[in-house]
């Protein structure tokens, strides 16, 4: 493999008080690659998405991203250098509509001069239809056309998780950190994730750091899965590595 | 029936005993000494009354309220909800044009005090747009607006009286010394939501109100500052006589004879513009970028910081352009009145620009101007019942939130058109 690392992170530890949530995690994730974080409910998954996007400053550890180390970042500057994330319960603009929530999200594309905006010059103009344009093609991609102008609050579950997705591909990511994008969806929804998620890798060429409880979804589409265990690391390896590995099903299971 | 019969009896003897030390005790003082003396034979029948009522109302508690609830809720519905939204928005400019036009003609065939008072309600429907960008819109519960409202008044007065800076000067003035300051509000209430900015807000309010009052040397202190110059247009007066070197009389240029109403319909016409720039200014601003990221930072902060949006300059701006608004108006208000101090700036006032925003449908413009035009003519109209204003107030306030509770007019979602270029 001749790729680029996109995000290396070594020995990562956040601490809460006397809480360490994460201890010493390594991870590695190439241009391209789709990579899992799994472990039990309560692992510190969740604290290392936090963690790496900014949201908490991890109390030591390096993060890095495209070579530069970010880990001191504001959340708002780390998502506009490429990495964007969704979340584990759906954040959407509620009472806004579907649209309008894809507007949103280019935030950092549009032309937010206000005088611009006010005199309507033919620069903002543009760029407004830019940001419709490349909504648009995000609606169509996920499916939610016929609802565009539905407030974001009244779609199904399914097409809440789906909005949250288009929404971040929008900002035009390199790394996409998707927290439990399957929870709650049914078969047949859990599927067309899964589709998704292989054609932002393929055709948009977008990496993904995945945390997800579904095996199937995570075996099927994964490069290469890191399992944690209480805030620890507990292993890591490409999907078959990871389902022979004892320590892994014990963790899960329990002691057999 | 017998649970609220028991019920019933114990709020009767409740109110006896709130009532009875109350009303019926009276502290008397003789001389150098007090005593307490018993009431008369007409207050006991009061006390007597207040006990029937209470017990009555809460036998009979299902039974009234079963009465309420018949009450028919007035229907907003109309056609005009099923139209097409192209449609819509064409009858949208029509009544927009319309109504502007009917604004303009009608100072002409009304009395000097119907337009007194709509110009008032012009600046109430300024303040109540200004504080739904910070309200309605970016969704921070603000409650010291009227600060910013005392900061433009007092610009222009300080700027007319020290340096004898006329009116069309100070205004972009008063405009930007108020968003200094919902700027400088800003930066410490960047971090609160909710119920702590609203506490802060209300401190900020009442900081400048007593600010105000106690720099007697600058301000006046509570004596205000009176004789501000009204307006002027392109150099001409409305008085009877010139005030200021330089100037002409508006009458004697137009060759008419001088009427005191002029005045009053110039400063009208004045305000009307200034509505109808911020109506519009508001309204392309909502529908910018930073319009839309107001609205976000409202749904969800962080979903905002998620994806790359910076909410200290969203609330900023927020703040910021909220605030200029209410400069623009106190900047009007001060040329209007000719005469302010800090009474005119008080808690109560914040009280009513908050309730314009909640009555008229949080975000939604054309709610607010009808809640600003109810609830300045309301009032007035009813001033024989002025001691029973406050009451009817509330009742205005109670009945809305039972009928209405998204308010007159609730602002609807923009519907964009998806363009097909494929």
């Amino acid at each position: 493999m001749t790729n680029k690392t996109l995000l290396n992170v070594s020995d990562l530890r956040m601490q809460f008080g006397g809480l360490v949530a994460v201890n010493g995690v390594n991870l590695r994730v190439e241009e391209g690659q789709i990579v899992s974080i799994i472990g039990p409910n309560g692992a510190g998954k969740t604290t290392v998405f936090n963690c790496l996007s900014g949201f908490y400053t991890p109390t030591s550890g390096v993060v890095e991203f495209m070579g530069e180390e970010i880990q001191k970042l504001p959340d708002f500057k780390i998502s506009l250098k490429g990495m964007v994330r969704t979340f584990q319960h759906v954040r959407l603009f509620n009472e806004m509509t579907v649209v309008e929530n894809l507007l949103v999200a280019q935030h950092r594309h549009s032309n937010t001069n206000l005088l611009s905006g006010l005199f309507n010059t033919p620069a903002y103009k543009k760029s407004e239809e830019r940001a419709m344009h490349r909504a648009r093609y995000w609606l169509d991609k996920v499916g939610l056309t016929d609802v565009a102008n539905r407030e974001a609050g009244n779609l199904s579950y399914g097409q809440q998780r789906r909005l949250e997705i288009a929404r971040c591909m929008v900002t035009e990511p390199k790394l996409l950190l998707l927290d439990e994008p399957a929870a709650g969806l049914n078969p047949k929804e859990t599927k067309d994730l899964d589709n998704l998620i292989v054609s932002l890798k393929e055709d948009y060429h977008v990496s993904v750091l995945l945390i997800e409880h579904d095996m199937n979804l995570v075996m099927g589409i994964s490069d290469n899965i890191y399992v944690i265990n209480q805030g620890t690391p507990l292993a890591s390896g490409t999907p078959e590595e990871i389902k022979g590995n004892p320590d892994v099903i014990k963790a899960y299971l329990g002691e057999v | 029936m017998k649970s609220n019969f028991s019920h019933a009896v114990f709020t009767a003897i409740i109110t006896f005993i709130v009532s009875f030390p109350l009303l019926g005790l009276n502290l008397v003082t003789g001389g150098t000494s007090m005593s307490i003396e018993g009431a008369g034979p007409t207050t006991w029948m009061y006390i007597g009354a207040a006990v029937a009522i209470v017990f009555f109302f809460q036998l009979f508690r299902d039974q009234f309220t079963g009465l309420f609830r018949h009450i028919p809720k007035p229907s907003f519905n109309t056609g005009y909800q099923s139209l097409e939204p192209a449609k819509k928005a064409k009858v949208e400019n029509w009544f927009t044009f319309a109504i502007i036009l009917i604004a303009l003609v009608w100072p002409f065939m009304v009395s000097r005090g119907s337009i007194d008072l709509a110009t008032l309600v012009l600046i109430y429907v300024m303040l109540g747009l200004g504080l739904n960008i910070v309200v309605g819109l970016a969704g921070l519960l603000d409650l010291g607006y009227v600060a910013f409202y005392a900061v433009g008044a007092y610009s222009y007065a300080l700027l007319s009286l020290y340096y004898d800076i006329s009116f069309w000067l100070a205004l972009p003035i008063a405009g930007i010394m108020a968003a200094l300051f919902g700027f400088l509000l800003g930066f410490p209430v960047l971090r609160l939501r909710g119920d702590y900015l609203a506490i802060v807000t209300l401190g900020f309010g009442e900081i400048i109100r007593i600010f105000l009052l106690n720099a007697t040397s600058l301000t006046g202190g509570p004596n205000g500052i009176g004789g501000i110059d009204k307006p002027t247009l392109f150099g001409m007066e409305f008085g009877r006589r010139v005030k200021e070197e330089g100037n002409t009389l508006f009458h004697e240029v137009m060759g008419i004879s001088y009427d005191s109403t002029y005045k009053v319909i110039f400063l009208y016409l004045l305000a009307l513009i200034l509505v109808v720039i911020t109506v519009f200014v508001i309204r392309r601003l909502v529908r910018m970028p930073v319009g839309r990221a107001w609205e976000a930072l409202r749904e969800d902060e962080i979903a905002c910081r998620s994806l790359g949006m910076n909410r200290t300059v969203i609330k900023l701006s927020a703040f910021t352009i909220g605030a200029a608004f209410a400069g623009f108006a106190g900047c009007f208000f001060a040329a209007r009145q000719g005469f302010i101090s800090p009474e005119s700036f008080t808690f109560i006032e914040s009280a009513i620009i908050l309730a314009i925003v909640v009555l008229g449908g949080m975000g939604s413009q054309m709610g607010v101007i009808l809640a600003a035009i109810a609830m300045t003519v309301l009032p007035e109209l009813a001033r024989e019942f002025q001691e029973y204003r406050m009451l009817m107030f509330g009742l205005m306030m109670v009945l809305m939130m039972v009928w209405r509770p998204q308010g007159l007019l609730p602002s609807k979602r923009p519907h964009l058109e998806l363009a097909d270029d494929k």
